[in-house]
């Protein structure tokens, strides 16, 4: 391995870490409460609600990202009134953003799937309670729902965490510049091909692993609780 | 509008090109898939086994595969291969060939090298799930190990994977739209070809989205089918 070729590449490598950084964190930020919004629209007793939100899954999850990229970044900017209206235009004339709004919409359609399994799986008895006790569904979704789904959906998510990270390499092919796309320019500039597969792939493992090991840390914090919570209840009654 | 369509799709013949795209993405799809598929079996295998130096470098492969973007895969394989692939070609006197060609068969192996890499995983998951009573079951009836491999471990182990199988071809079905990247003629590539030719982007890659759906579509229920024909015999299945 050639270290000149190392010394070059990184610093690239490094701004466009920047851009995936930047894709990824959109997309897990916002990524995540959109999809949980979903999936509660996908369990949720009206019917439209419920036939748009599974047929949004449906299209985001049976087309390629690449599709999605395109419709949204070429696609929609040929529409007239899309293009006169600024905040659109704001948001898909721009390729940075457009990446975002993609891997946004694409990441919201699996998150939903995986928590919408989540909430299926809850225990009906527990909702049963919380509605006997007076709760107001908002509390019992805030109280009882959500914080239960999330410890089922967290080992899932954090695959899906790994997938955004991945998925963001698209945005190379609208031409905003992140690790992918820098790694294609590099490769074509030095032709250390092999070399500058080896650098890239570190810096997609260290995202991954970095981010990994967050989830990690924060499911074992939920577990912990879960653990707490145990051993008061086993534990004898002080009075 | 109807009528733009009609003569952009059917008249101007971007229709019949889609749709032999979209052959394309269903051939390169398959056969990647099945490459990687019968390439991962003996990686399981070793994976399995634990057999000491090649069960690390099966796992390097999986996790450098596994965690880096499929278009940079691609990029590797093309790139890196676009030198001594010239030179083969050229020593064996196959260069028209070779260059018509040659998107194809690295845009094929770039396909199996991602789908293989997570056949591997689902592989092993299902040989570690079959239960080790059978293995010994068949070991003291004296059944050849190869035998016994092929006759009780694989075809339990596969019933076992199906729907690991289902996923990794959804996704490798969805992976081979990045080879268009590239310059491979298949269903993205020509509705972006399309889309340059006839300024209408909005229509080709929506079309390219439907054909993409439809496939993912036939293709989940043919899985539930197959699913539902494995499992006959089995309680709960």
């Amino acid at each position: 391995m050639d270290f000149t070729i190392v010394a070059y590449a990184i610093p690239f490598l490094l701004t466009g870490a920047k851009t995936t950084l930047l894709i990824s964190i959109f997309g897990v930020g916002l990524g995540l409460p959109f999809g949980i919004l979903v999936a509660l629209a996908r369990t949720s007793r009206n019917r439209l609600v419920c036939k748009a939100a599974d047929a949004y899954c449906a299209v985001f999850r049976g087309t390629p990202m690449l599709v999605q990229i395109f419709v949204i970044y070429y696609g929609l900017g040929q529409v007239g009134f899309l293009r006169a209206n600024p905040v659109i235009w704001w948001l898909i004339g721009d390729g940075l953003h457009a990446a975002i709004l993609a891997v946004l919409l694409n990441t919201g359609a699996y998150t939903a799937e995986i928590f919408r399994t989540a909430f299926l799986s809850l225990p009906r008895g527990l909702i049963e309670a919380a509605e006997a006790c007076g709760m107001s569904p908002w509390i019992i979704l805030r109280r009882i729902k959500f914080p239960l789904a999330l410890r089922q959906a967290l080992p899932s998510y954090s695959s899906e965490v790994a997938i955004i990270v991945k998925e963001s390499s698209l945005a190379s092919t609208i031409a905003v510049l992140e690790i992918t796309g820098w790694a294609k320019r590099l490769m074509s500039e030095t032709f250390a091909i092999m070399d500058i597969f080896i650098i890239t792939s570190v810096f997609y493992l260290t995202l991954n692993v970095v981010g990994l090991t967050a989830l990690k840390l924060l499911e074992r914090q939920l577990w912990c609780e879960r653990r707490l919570t145990r051993r008061k209840a086993t534990s004898p009654c002080p009075s | 509008m109807f009528e733009t369509f009609w003569s952009l799709i059917v008249e101007q013949g971007w229709g019949l090109a889609l749709l032999r795209g979209a052959f394309v993405t269903i051939c390169i799809g398959l056969v990647g898939m099945v490459i990687g598929l019968i390439a991962a079996v003996p990686f399981a295998i070793a994976r399995w086994q634990r057999v000491p130096v090649l069960s690390q470098m099966v796992d390097v492969y999986s996790i450098v595969v596994r965690g880096v973007p499929g278009l940079l895969v691609i990029y590797l394989l093309f790139f890196g291969s676009v030198d001594w692939v010239q030179k083969i070609a050229v020593a064996f006197g196959y260069r028209d060939v070779a260059e018509s060609a040659y998107p194809s068969i690295i845009g094929i192996l770039a396909i199996a090298t991602i789908s293989c890499a997570y056949s591997i995983e689902v592989m092993r998951g299902a040989l570690e799930a079959v239960p080790k009573g059978l293995l010994e079951a068949a070991k003291s009836l004296a059944l050849p190990p190869g035998v016994a491999f092929f006759r009780i471990t694989l075809p339990l182990a596969l019933r076992l994977a199906l729907g690991g199988i289902n996923n990794v071809w959804q996704m490798t079905i969805k992976d081979t739209s990045l080879v268009s990247i590239v310059g491979m003629q298949e269903l993205m590539r020509m509705a972006a070809i399309a889309a340059g030719i006839t300024r209408s982007p909005l229509l080709f890659y929506c079309i390219a989205a439907s054909l993409f759906f439809a496939m993912t579509a036939v293709s989940q229920t043919l899985f539930g089918l197959a699913e539902r024909h494995i499992n006959r015999g089995f309680s709960g299945g």
